[in-house]
């Protein structure tokens, strides 16, 4: 069932929020041992929340959009009273004294907090395998990766364990996993959803954004989580349309633009096969296609690792071990602390991108790197801006290749850097993007279809999408566990 | 060889707003530790920081009033570094595009006017503190109260040529951001501190020489005897063909030295980056020209318009223009009817001294404007002499009653009765005739003598003008 009807049948009283809840604790229990999507979920929290929830007056669950409904949070998402970790080991230990913005607004609209997923350390990864907790298996074949970061919450939603969850995307996280576990990821706007309680990869970066089995649900779920907030200056004040009404018009006289550089050599044959096809399932529901430009997209992969890095090296730099998390026993002195404390706390994937951050923001390196990699970014805008003269949406490949084995990249960081190559753009340019289920290939592995839309254009995406699964089923399809 | 100092200052200025710079936590000096936190100024995992617009305006008026070009855009950046203070491991600040730039401030030394440039003047958070355990543990601890506080660092060009031109920078920039009351400028509690850079270079020659930083100044006469130290301490060393090495260096203040702190190679490679939490700060025209309405009339317009409307002598409207509540008083003095220049007198005489000696300020002294005039108007009438009044001062300033009623209380009228002074003169004349003879003899300081005898039998009541004639014409 999705989200959107669970909510009407949870609203109306047909069903208790506490039976639905334990139906997906049950499901929980029989799946998550296999796929590992959970680094916490308590029984307890998840019941009393129910509880609570079914003592609401049938006047007080009408105006809850997302009365009764599970979401699960990415453990990147401060949750006043809750551990919140990073999938890190620096941060073990530390419980959020306050709420993300995103989750008091879960909260007003009534959903159950369900539960925190796994993660890549920091949400520095494309697998989920940086996690410091567990490694999350794609439930469509156990010996894949989900995907990162957000694997888990890809994940946790592709394995029927909740109709919803909320990741954060800074490179690719939220539309990668999604593509690879074969659900819906959507990326918002930098700007549409506040990042205020997302412990922070690399601030330009980073949104949050919801996974759901369908566009509808994700529509429903963006609903909730974008509008400005006063407590994150980079969060947009522009109005937040009503996506749910946007969704049902048609798609003619929509202009969908096919950036030639996305088709590249080195995409796996079935994904840019089953990605075609899809370009022609738009066509024949009345959208034009046009071929666009992007030039500037070879610069994306080296653009991202400075930018991100630099970010990120001093974004991490307040786990020092002098407030919270961990801090090393043996350190003689303050320096001592300092390296002992990172050494031990840090995964080996973080310590590469600080020490990167570190070294392309450094006195002699900063104009030939970080400076000329913001130069590339405004180009990179503009060439979107070009594009978006002509079409209304632009259609890629999420991932260049389905799901690889766990294992398989992890020792190469630049093959598995490329796996970004397709989503890092959206990013650089601060543009919405939505990973779509777009058919599987012959070993059942899920394909998806990314719409990259203008600042501020989720409609179209969410539009599109869902009009695309009206006429299609491929967002139907379910992992055998 | 004789060397000429080269001096520029860096003034930090806690900014005297009621919440922190990116968060809601209160500012308040001398809180229990750590009372005043939250979340976002101790950098938890996951914030964010939202600028305090009130410190903007801070900023601006200060701007404005340095005269300063406000910058129509500016932003933040991330000054990068580790230490336990800085929650965050970075400082946010403002690096190449700072709110306010290339101003300037008039100051004074030995009656001589001078321009120092001011380069710039930027916004910044305050780090916390640190507290080491005294009893030997080696334990520290933090106090955050003061991170996220919000400073105003303003540096100036390296106009200055001399340690009172430091000095001088120093008390007319106070003035400055007293008088727009932008902040407490309490060097104790740390509202006001200052960093000096000082090299050396031999008289005539043009380029710069190689400059200390000098850190841990706390009151403005130890930047000036710092900077005395550097002088002779850099000045041996070019002597011997040493060469001064870029450092920063510390005062200490008890044994009047500087010591090396860090040399440049062990300087921090800040990694200095635009803060991408935060949007660029945008001021338009109608911003701050909205501030420039609130500019109240600055020291150097005040004094200028002091010597004009009250006739007064450059050092009198100096010194009474040093603090508006001063200036105020004065003027309020002027306003019930004295004259001017006689109130500036007892002003920077009596009134000021009496402040200092007792500690207190002008906006607590029990002496109302309205009471040193009417204590001028019993001069005026002759009702006291000058002498006596002094006496009534010292009562009004401490008691706070009126100068007439301390007069007949204390039975301080002045004798002005022609017979009563006739006959205390009459007395004297007789009990000094050895001076009487003295005088008529040629000696004329015995006059002088014989008036100070007069006025002590009458216990300092008698008229001195009146004695004066009376005694003149006896001694005929």
């Amino acid at each position: 069932m999705s989200a959107f009807d669970l909510q009407k049948k949870l609203v109306s009283g047909d069903l208790k929020v506490t039976e639905a809840a334990n139906l997906f604790l049950s499901q929980h229990e029989q799946v998550d041992s296999k796929v590992n999507a959970f680094v916490e979920l308590e029984k307890e929290k998840v019941l009393k929340q129910a509880q609570a929830l079914d003592e609401l007056s049938a006047e007080q669950r009408q105006s809850k959009k997302l009365f009764g409904v599970p979401v699960a949070i990415k453990d990147n998402i401060c949750v006043e009273g809750t551990e919140t970790n990073c999938a890190s080991k620096i941060l073990k230990g530390f419980t959020a004294p306050y709420d993300a913005t995103v989750i008091s607004k879960l909260k007003e609209a009534g959903a159950i907090l369900y539960g925190r997923t796994n993660m890549d350390e920091f949400a520095m990864g494309s697998s989920t395998e940086t996690s410091s907790i567990k490694k999350t298996a794609n439930p469509w074949d156990l010996e894949r990766i989900p995907g990162g970061s957000s694997g888990g919450a890809a994940a946790s939603v592709a394995s029927g364990q909740v109709p919803l969850s909320i990741g954060s995307d800074t490179g690719g996280s939220i539309r990668q996993p999604a593509a690879l576990c074969g659900v819906v990821g959507f990326k918002p706007t930098y700007g549409r959803v506040s990042r205020y309680g997302l412990i922070a990869f690399a601030s330009s970066l980073d949104q949050i954004g919801p996974f759901a089995r369908d566009v509808k649900d994700a529509a429903l779920l963006l609903d909730v989580l974008a509008g400005a907030d006063p407590k994150d200056s980079t969060c947009s004040e522009e109005a937040v349309p009503n996506y749910l009404e946007a969704i049902d018009k048609d798609l003619s006289g929509l202009t969908a633009g096919i950036p030639e550089e996305y088709f590249i050599e080195g995409i796996d044959p079935e994904v840019e096969a089953k990605v075609k096809e899809a370009i022609a399932q738009l066509e024949k529901q009345g959208v034009k296609i046009e071929k666009v430009s992007l030039p500037h997209t070879k610069y994306a992969v080296s653009t991202y690792y400075i930018v991100a890095t630099a970010e990120a090296s001093s974004n991490l730099a307040r786990y020092d071990g002098v407030r919270y998390g961990i801090r090393s026993a043996e350190a003689k002195n303050l320096n001592d602390l300092y390296f002992q404390t990172r050494t031990q706390g840090f995964g080996d994937e973080v310590k590469r991108r600080i020490m990167l951050g570190t070294y392309v923001l450094s006195a002699g390196y900063y104009d030939a790197y970080y400076l000329k990699a913001l130069k590339v970014r405004t180009l990179m805008k503009q060439d979107f801006d070009n594009a978006f003269k002509k079409v209304d949406f632009i259609v890629t490949p999420t991932s260049p290749t389905p799901a690889f084995k766990m294992g398989e990249k992890v020792d190469n960081p630049l093959s598995m850097y490329l796996s970004d190559i397709f989503t890092i753009s959206a990013n650089l340019a601060g543009l919405p993007g939505v990973s779509i289920p777009c058919g599987l290939t012959q070993e059942n592995l899920p394909v998806g279809l990314q719409l990259i839309g203008k600042p501020f254009g989720e409609e179209t995406l969410l539009q599109v999408g869902h009009q695309f699964q009206q006429a299609t089923d491929h967002h139907k399809q379910s992992p055998l566990l | 060889m004789k060397y000429e100092p080269v001096i520029g200052l860096e003034v930090h200025v806690q900014l005297d707003t009621k919440t922190k710079l990116f968060c809601g936590c209160s500012t308040a000096f001398g809180a229990r530790a750590n009372s005043q936190i939250c979340p976002v100024c101790i950098g938890l995992p996951g914030v964010l920081p939202v600028l305090n617009k009130e410190a903007v305006n801070l900023s601006i008026k200060t701007g404005l009033s340095l005269e300063c070009t406000i910058a129509p855009f500016s932003k933040f950046d991330r000054k990068n570094y580790f230490y336990p203070d800085l929650p965050k491991a970075y400082q946010v600040s403002q690096f190449d595009l700072p709110v306010n730039l290339n101003g300037k401030l008039e100051i004074q030394v030995d009656g001589k006017s001078k321009v120092i440039g001011i380069t710039r003047a930027h916004l910044e958070e305050d780090a916390g503190k640190l507290n080491h355990d005294e009893t030997g543990t080696g334990d520290s601890g933090v106090d955050y109260n003061r991170g996220g506080i919000p400073l105003l660092e303003i540096v100036s060009e390296p106009d200055m040529r001399s340690p009172e031109e430091a000095y001088a920078y120093l008390k007319a920039l106070k003035a400055i951001l007293e008088y727009i009351a932008v902040s407490d400028c309490n060097m104790e509690q740390g509202s006001l501190r200052c960093d000096a850079n000082i090299s050396l270079r031999p008289e005539g020659q043009e380029k710069f020489g190689t400059r200390a930083e000098i850190k841990n100044l706390n009151s403005f006469r130890n930047v000036q005897k710092a900077i005395y130290y550097e002088m002779d301490r850099q000045a041996k060393m070019l002597d011997a063909g040493e060469r001064v090495v870029q450092e920063t260096r510390l005062y200490d203040a008890v044994s009047g030295k500087t010591r090396s702190m860090r040399s440049k190679e062990e300087a921090n490679d800040y990694r200095y980056f635009p803060e991408p939490d935060l949007v660029p700060l945008v001021i338009d025209s109608a911003w701050s020209d909205s501030i420039k309405a609130t500019l109240p009339e600055l020291p150097q317009a005040k004094k200028a318009r002091f010597v004009k409307e009250f006739e007064l002598p450059e050092y009198d409207a100096g010194v009474l223009t040093t603090e508006i509540p001063l200036a105020n008083y004065f003027e309020e003095c002027v306003k019930e009817g004295a004259k001017p220049k006689v109130v500036s007198n007892w002003v920077l005489s009596e009134l000021l001294r009496k402040l200092n000696d007792n500690n207190e300020s002008i906006e607590t002294c029990k002496i109302k404007p309205k009471m040193i005039c009417e204590m001028l108007n019993l001069i005026d009438k002759g009702t006291i002499s000058g002498k006596i009044a002094k006496t009534v001062f010292k009562e009004m300033f401490e008691s706070g009653g009126s100068p007439e009623k301390i007069v007949q209380e204390k039975g301080l009228v002045q004798i002005a009765d022609t017979g009563e002074i006739d006959q205390i003169i009459e007395q004297v004349l007789s009990d000094n005739t050895k001076s009487v003879e003295d005088f008529r003899g040629g000696k004329k300081n015995a006059f002088g003598f014989l008036v100070g005898q007069v006025m002590k039998a009458s216990r300092g009541k008698a008229n001195p003008q009146m004695v004066n004639q009376i005694l003149g014409e006896k001694l005929k």
